[in-house]
């Protein structure tokens, strides 16, 4: 964890995000049900959930593009969707997928978004070399968007979304399908982001990353609220401390060796996952087996999120 | 960094919108222009002269005159419809220009009415290139052509806002072949840019009156000899009523389309 949540403004301090029993349904599907949060100054805060949990309409109706069927949203400070456009004015958005203009330049792209905000060229300009540098894209001002790599565009995308000069920064799987390299950028200048105070949503997939970056999670499925805490406090109070993750011969045989052994066992297709506080014992009984993978670690926030939203496909 | 409120300035929030597309056009501009003479260019000569020697004189005035002074409402009518239907669907579908703009305070009703006023600008484009031939070539040298401009400009506002309706309805380019070849096509024939509309059956002409690209080369034809149409209030109350129409039609279906 980047920071102590001691650090926050008060319960007390007006919140940049509020929802109070948000529900929103599409046809017969409750896409959003009965959701609530808050978003301290300052806090990066991560949802995270299983394709159709609810993630991207929940940034939607955050920022004002789709109506609550019942509930309320409050925006820096202010009521969504009614004072939406206003609230936008201190927001910034990186969407899931990238929709930088092609027939520009990066610099282009920049100035031309500046505009949407009200910005004149001449408040614009000089602001141009500090957003490059952030993107790391001082060398390609010039370059079309055609010319950039995958991991360039997030980062352009990620500039653009900061020129405005945001308090609240919505990121929509900012990472994903980024190489490490590109991705580990992306987890820096974010860390940049809170370090200088300003306080961003951000959904993912990547278990990894909501524990690298965010001070608090939302586990969200089917549209509601399963659990909210910061990433060490969801490990310790909802799965055991260390796993121990079989594959190979003799699943079956570990499996009867384990039950006594272990907190919880799960088989999943051709592997065997066991969950316990004191891996010592499991460990040595399984060296009776032979033709078996053993892996033994500590839990994470991976584990948390299959014990809550259970291990079959949502495609 | 002190932000201005955008919000407080309603009427300009479209001209980022404009401006993003004027900038666009302009890397482009000196082939686009071309395009923009050389194909009325083309027209007027091969049928204005070729035809035109042909047939002599309709309704007592000149073919080419006759021809020009129609040729310039369609091309207008073309130019507008291209762009609020291929080069907006772009933007709107294809590259996501549009989401990415909606999340800032500018909204979709702001980036409509960019669109709108940018394809009539461009249709404008068009029309003065047009113009600008007929004087070279000496079609006509009336200074009643000046009326001709802000005629066209609503001709192209008509347009553009007909043209953003089938793109609100649109689920990919070949959905505009129809709008061409089922309604802009036969829109040509009943509006008397080719023949004057005495040519075809009673019922046709009646149903001529309301559409707009009759209304505009009505409009537009006497001012090529000088002259005004008596009946030109009508007219013109037919392209307001067009495009009001057509604009609130456009802004209820993108609305829709957009609703999440």
């Amino acid at each position: 964890m980047l920071v102590a949540p001691s650090q926050f403004a008060p319960e007390s301090a007006p919140a940049l995000l509020e929802l109070h029993g948000v529900h929103k349904r599409y046809g017969q599907l409750q896409v959003v049900d009965g959701l609530s949060l808050r978003l301290k100054p300052g806090e990066c805060y991560g949802i995270i959930g299983p394709n159709g949990a609810g993630k991207t309409t929940t940034i939607q109706l955050c920022l004002g593009l789709a109506k609550p069927d019942s509930g309320r949203i409050l925006l820096m400070g202010e009521p969504v969707p009614d004072s939406a456009r206003h609230a936008r004015l201190r927001v910034g958005v990186v969407t899931q997928f990238d929709s930088l203009d092609p027939d520009f330049t990066v610099e282009e792209n920049l100035m031309v978004f500046g505009r949407y905000f009200g910005l004149r060229d001449a408040e614009l300009r000089p602001r141009l070399p500090q957003l490059l540098a952030f993107a790391a894209l001082e060398s390609k001002a010039k370059a079309r968007i055609s010319e950039l790599s995958g991991g360039m565009r997030r980062r352009l995308s990620l500039a653009r979304a900061l020129v405005n000069d945001p308090d609240l920064i919505f990121l929509d799987e900012p990472t994903t399908g980024l190489d490490p390299q590109a991705r580990h950028l992306i987890w820096e200048r974010l860390k940049l982001l809170t370090a200088q105070g300003k306080s961003l949503l951000l959904t993912t997939h990547f278990m990894d990353e909501a524990e690298r970056l965010c001070h608090r999670i939302l586990v969200l499925d089917h549209g509601r609220r399963i659990a909210e805490d910061t990433p060490r406090a969801l490990i310790a109070e909802q799965v055991e401390a260390e796993v121990i993750e079989m594959d190979g011969e003799g699943l079956d045989a570990a499996e009867q060796l384990l039950r006594p052994l272990v907190q919880r066992l799960e088989r999943s297709g051709d592997g065997l996952f066991a969950y316990t506080n004191h891996g010592a014992p499991a460990l040595h009984a399984l060296e009776a087996l032979s033709g078996l993978r053993v892996m033994h670690r500590r839990a994470n926030l991976e584990d948390v999120f299959l014990k809550l939203t259970g291990r079959q496909l949502r495609d | 960094m002190s932000l201005p409120d955008i919000t407080e300035r309603r009427r300009l929030r479209f001209f980022p919108i404009w401006q993003r597309n004027f900038l666009v056009w302009k890397k482009l501009a000196i082939p686009s222009l071309v395009g923009n003479i050389a194909e009325p260019l083309i027209t007027l000569v091969a049928f204005g002269f070729g035809v035109g020697s042909l047939i002599g004189q309709v309704h007592g005035v000149p073919y080419i005159q006759f021809l020009a002074s129609g040729a310039i409402c369609m091309s207008v009518m073309m130019a507008a419809s291209f762009e609020a239907l291929y080069s907006a669907f772009s933007r709107m579908h294809v590259q996501k220009t549009w989401d990415a703009i909606r999340v800032t305070p500018t909204s979709l009703d702001d980036v409509l009415l960019g669109e709108l006023t940018w394809a009539a600008s461009k249709s404008m484009l068009s029309g003065v290139a047009i113009l600008a031939v007929i004087v070279v070539l000496g079609i006509s040298r009336e200074w009643s052509l000046l009326l001709v401009l802000p005629l066209l400009l609503l001709t192209g506002l008509v347009f553009s806002a007909i043209g953003l309706i089938v793109n609100a309805k649109a689920r990919g380019y070949d959905f505009f072949t129809y709008y061409f070849t089922l309604v802009l096509t036969p829109m040509t024939f009943l509006s008397g840019v080719y023949f004057p509309l005495a040519a075809l059956p009673q019922p046709l002409q009646w149903l001529a009156q309301v559409l707009p690209l009759h209304a505009a080369v009505e409009l537009v034809r006497p001012l090529f000899f000088g002259q005004f149409d008596a009946r030109g209030w009508l007219h013109l109350a037919v392209l307001v009523l067009d495009l009001l129409l057509a604009w609130w039609l456009a802004r209820t279906l993108t609305q829709r389309r957009f609703r999440a």
